[in-house]
């Protein structure tokens, strides 16, 4: 790894001019200049130095670094969300190559800095992985390396049960479930009291007199005892509600050794670190990419440059039917918002406007598209993003169309071009990143201490030979039997696994909240 | 230092290769992994290596996707491919794992699992192979090796001593001492040749099953004594009536019909012997396969006597293997074992379906020869 080429740090002080010109607010920026084997290597990392030691690295490493070798793909650029934020360079790019990186580079700094699902990340993150490294290789050397490295494959497995939302109301949930059962017992010091003046079922009684014949004493006692016996029981449920902090529930919950527990509170810290990123994969790309394309065409680029220039840019935003590239969608609808905002085409009048001759020249010259775009890529992630600014001329401009399995030639084929459809499945394949919707219903299940989960089923089964094998992961940490509710062909099932063998049982109904 | 990655990496490898040994005899059955992808490796499909989660099945069918077309046109590739510059790192594909193994880690693999005994060649010491290095200089040489770099330099070095070099005017005359010629040193090196002739009965009763049986043995027995010779050959014999020796691709993929006369095919294997490979410097193996079906008991007699008298003598090893096919009797086997009862250098092994190559392999190799 080495210091940037006079002439590269030359270059960046002028393209971080030109972003600073446009109002582009970013930490410092370290750019760093690597060969292809380092760049694989930190690539794998996930843009960190300093990991954990873990095979799936190692397995990234190999197929990086064997696409790249066959010049399957090519890792340009790479940089990470830390505070000053580091960039690696590929040595060996040439001059405008580079140049399109430090610009693109520059927007992904300016998103991570003020975009507001970072606002939760760790700056300094690279010092954090250092540290969780130096521990985890303490545990290896005292514990030896494979139970350490199969404990970090136990939990991987589980590294996407985590609740998105969590960072974002952290300061409440600072008190965590279990202490606030307990404080609210001893707060509400009257809870005994309030509990007996609980309204229960009572018929009307028009004459007074009649009060103790339709509502017997007796019987309204015996429902508030119910309903307290269910309240009481409801209070000492683990979880008080379905919670989607899965992994934060095992940490907490679970019977483990003291640095299994820090192994696991490791992966979590890294899996909510690593979560932004993937709630804005468009927003980011499409941010950088609306940069570098400003800051080159604009300013940086000579004349010389422009072929190759454009080049690389296509290689970048290349669209291939059936593969979405976040990309082009994320720029095409940045540069859509200025325009529109530029032009005044949003809001009520717009929207009723009937003629299609008027709305086609509509133009107020508002002038507010720049600033529109800032306020979009602070506020917004992609479900909102594209929920808000996905519309249906954007769709119709920009060919796009669903696809589905031909179920008898077995090819994936055009279905069509129904708007309401296709921002359906986009949205669908956003929504939680695309992964499922998991919760710890209860923590002492059947009153034997088993755990189960509860899938919330939004129309996509689970793929079922994974999920065996997660559940052996779960019943790993947990050491009970495990069960996760689920939906399979449209029937409510059960699968549990109880330490030897999965078994799958019908249920009544499929978990909702 | 070892880099953190180069850790991580051979601690991938490690496991691929735990994976492998662990499935082993499944990966014996099959015939898909057998071709070799260019620079001696092969290409292991290995499903089992990723980090299972709770993650969507089929993804009901389709996506989203961007471009021309009407509706009923197909969608080229699949949707979700990450294009080539991008962040890497988070999230791994779920795709199945095409893992690389190298021919020699392969063949320690499977001597491992096996429990191989490594081939103590015969013959080795007394075979020699010379080769010629350039290492020095000397004085004294035929001109044609002249090394004009050293020359110069002599040249110079004694010009500049003797005071009549001039840098204003830098020319170097070498005399007579100033040449140097390069010289060479005989280097002797241990050298074992072996080689393997496989034979196949082609006739009509060995059907596309049995040859690919017969294809995937000879891989692996190929795989592990190349790993115990440097330089080996393999020779490829295939019969029905008559014999003919044939290239490799031949051999796999010849039907022809017919009777069997197996003892042509041993005649051809012992006037290759005889020809080519001399038994004082090759290490000779040779395998033969077929359903065990021969045209005649005469024929059989033959083939037997040929072996006693001439093959064995030769060869390291003989091995014979006999699969399993509707249309054949199975019966050379039983005469094979009756006649040779004992006889170390003779290998019989009955194969009845792909699960037992693996077993099939271990009889052969088992012995170390």
């Amino acid at each position: 790894m080495a210091a940037l080429t006079p002439e590269l740090r030359d270059l960046q002080a002028e393209i971080q001019g030109y972003a600073d010109e446009y109002g582009l607010d970013t930490f410092t920026t370290i750019f760093e200049l690597v060969d292809y084997r380092q760049m694989c290597e930190i690539a794998s990392y996930g843009g960190f130095p300093v990991r954990y030691p873990h095979w799936r690295f190692g397995m990234e490493y190999d197929h990086m670094l064997k696409s790249h070798t066959y010049g399957l793909s090519k890792i340009y650029e790479l940089v990470i969300n830390t505070d000053p934020c580091y960039a690696y360079l590929l040595e060996g790019n040439s001059w405008v190559d580079q140049k399109l990186v430090m610009s693109h580079v520059l927007g992904h700094c300016d998103f991570f800095k003020n975009n507001a699902f970072f606002g939760h990340t760790d700056r300094r993150m690279i010092d954090v992985m250092a540290n969780n490294a130096a521990r985890v290789r303490r545990y290896m050397d005292r514990h030896g390396v494979s139970p350490v490295e199969s404990f970090i494959d136990t939990c991987l497995a589980l590294d996407n049960l985590i609740d998105p939302w969590a960072p974002l109301r952290e300061p409440t949930r600072a008190s965590a479930p279990a202490p606030t059962s307990a404080s609210a017992g001893k707060g509400k010091g009257a809870g005994e009291g309030e509990l007996d003046e609980v309204e229960v079922g009572r018929l009307p009684s028009v004459r007074g007199y009649l009060e103790s014949y339709i509502n017997p004493p007796e019987l309204l006692a015996a429902e508030r005892a119910r309903a307290k016996a269910a309240e009481e029981a409801q209070r000492r449920k683990i979880p008080r509600a379905p919670e989607r902090d899965v992994l934060g529930f095992l940490i907490q919950h679970a019977p483990l050794e003291l640095w299994e527990a820090d192994v696991l509170g490791i992966i979590r810290e890294e899996a909510y670190y690593f979560l932004p990123q993937m709630q804005t994969k468009i927003m980011n790309e499409g941010w950088a990419s609306y940069w570098h394309s400003k800051l080159m065409t604009t300013r940086a680029l000579r004349d010389d440059e422009v072929i190759d220039y454009a080049d690389a840019c296509a290689g970048v935003m290349a669209t291939a039917p059936g593969r979405l590239n976040p990309y082009k969608i994320g720029i095409e609808l940045f540069r859509d918002i200025e325009d529109r905002y530029n032009r005044g085409r949003f809001g009520k009048e717009y929207e009723e406007c009937d003629s299609l001759a008027e709305k086609a020249s509509w133009d107020r010259k508002l002038g507010l598209g720049r600033q529109k775009i800032f306020e979009v890529r602070r506020l917004y992630n992609d479900v909102t993003f594209l929920d808000e600014f996905f519309t249906e001329d954007f769709c119709r401009e920009h060919n796009f169309f669903t696809f589905r399995e031909n179920r008898r030639s077995g090819r994936l084929e055009i279905e069509g071009r129904e708007f309401a459809k296709i921002k359906g499945k986009l949205l669908g394949q956003l929504t939680n990143f695309g992964q499922p919707f998991i919760y710890v219903i209860d923590a002492n299940y059947l009153n034997r201490g088993e755990l189960l989960l509860g899938h919330r089923h939004e129309g996509t089964d689970l793929r079922l030979d994974y999920a065996r094998e997660t559940l052996r992961a779960l019943e790993r940490i947990w050491r009970r039997p495990v069960s996760i509710l689920t939906v399979v062909d449209e029937r409510p099932k059960r699968l549990r696994f109880d330490g030897s063998e999965v078994s799958v049982s019908d249920e009544s109904a499929a978990f909702r909240l | 230092m070892i880099s953190r990655i180069d850790q991580d990496h051979s601690r991938f490898r490690e496991i691929v290769r735990g994976k492998v040994r662990q499935n082993l005899r499944k990966y014996m059955s099959r015939g898909d992994i057998i071709a070799p992808q260019g620079k001696g490796t092969v290409k292991i499909p290995m499903p089992q290596i990723t980090i299972p989660r709770f993650t969507f099945g089929e993804k009901g069918g389709g996506g989203v996707g961007q471009g021309e077309g009407e509706p009923g046109d197909p969608v080229d590739g699949k949707e979700g491919q990450q294009s080539g510059k991008g962040k890497a790192g988070q999230g791994e594909g779920d795709k199945g794992l095409d893992v690389e193994v190298s021919l020699e880690e392969l063949a320690e693999i499977l001597g491992e699992e096996l429990g191989l005994p490594r081939i103590e060649p015969r013959g080795v010491d007394s075979l020699e192979t010379r080769k010629d290095r350039y290492v020095g200089l000397r004085s004294t040489g035929p001109e044609s090796l002249r090394s004009f770099k050293a020359t110069y330099k002599r040249a110079l070095r004694r010009q500049i001593a003797m005071g009549t070099y001039d840098p204003a005017r830098p020319v170097i005359v070498p005399i007579r001492e100033d040449r140097r010629y390069r010289s060479w040193r005989t280097d002797p090196r241990p050298h074992s040749n072996a080689v393997i002739i496989y034979m196949m009965d082609v006739s009509g009763s060995m059907g596309d099953e049995q040859k690919e049986i017969v294809r995937i043995e000879s891989f692996w027995i190929d795989t592990w004594l190349r790993s115990q010779y440097k330089g080996i050959e393999s020779r490829y014999i295939i019969h029905d009536a008559t014999a003919r020796l044939v290239e490799r691709e031949v051999f796999f993929r010849t039907r022809e019909s017919g009777g069997t006369m197996i003892s042509s095919a041993y005649r051809l294997c012992n006037e290759l012997i005889d020809n080519e490979y001399n038994p004082e410097l090759w290490n000779i193996y040779a395998f033969h396969f077929s359903d065990g079906d021969n045209w005649s008991v005469d024929d059989t007699s033959n083939c037997i006597s040929l072996l006693r008298a001439e093959l064995f003598p030769k060869v390291n090893q003989f091995g014979y293997g006999q699969v399993e096919s509707p249309y054949g009797s199975g019966q050379f086997i039983k005469d094979l074992r009756a006649a040779f009862g004992k006889e170390e250098v003779l290998v019989t092994s009955e194969i009845k379906g792909r699960d037992e190559i693996m077993d099939s392999i271990r009889d052969f190799l088992r012995r170390g020869r």
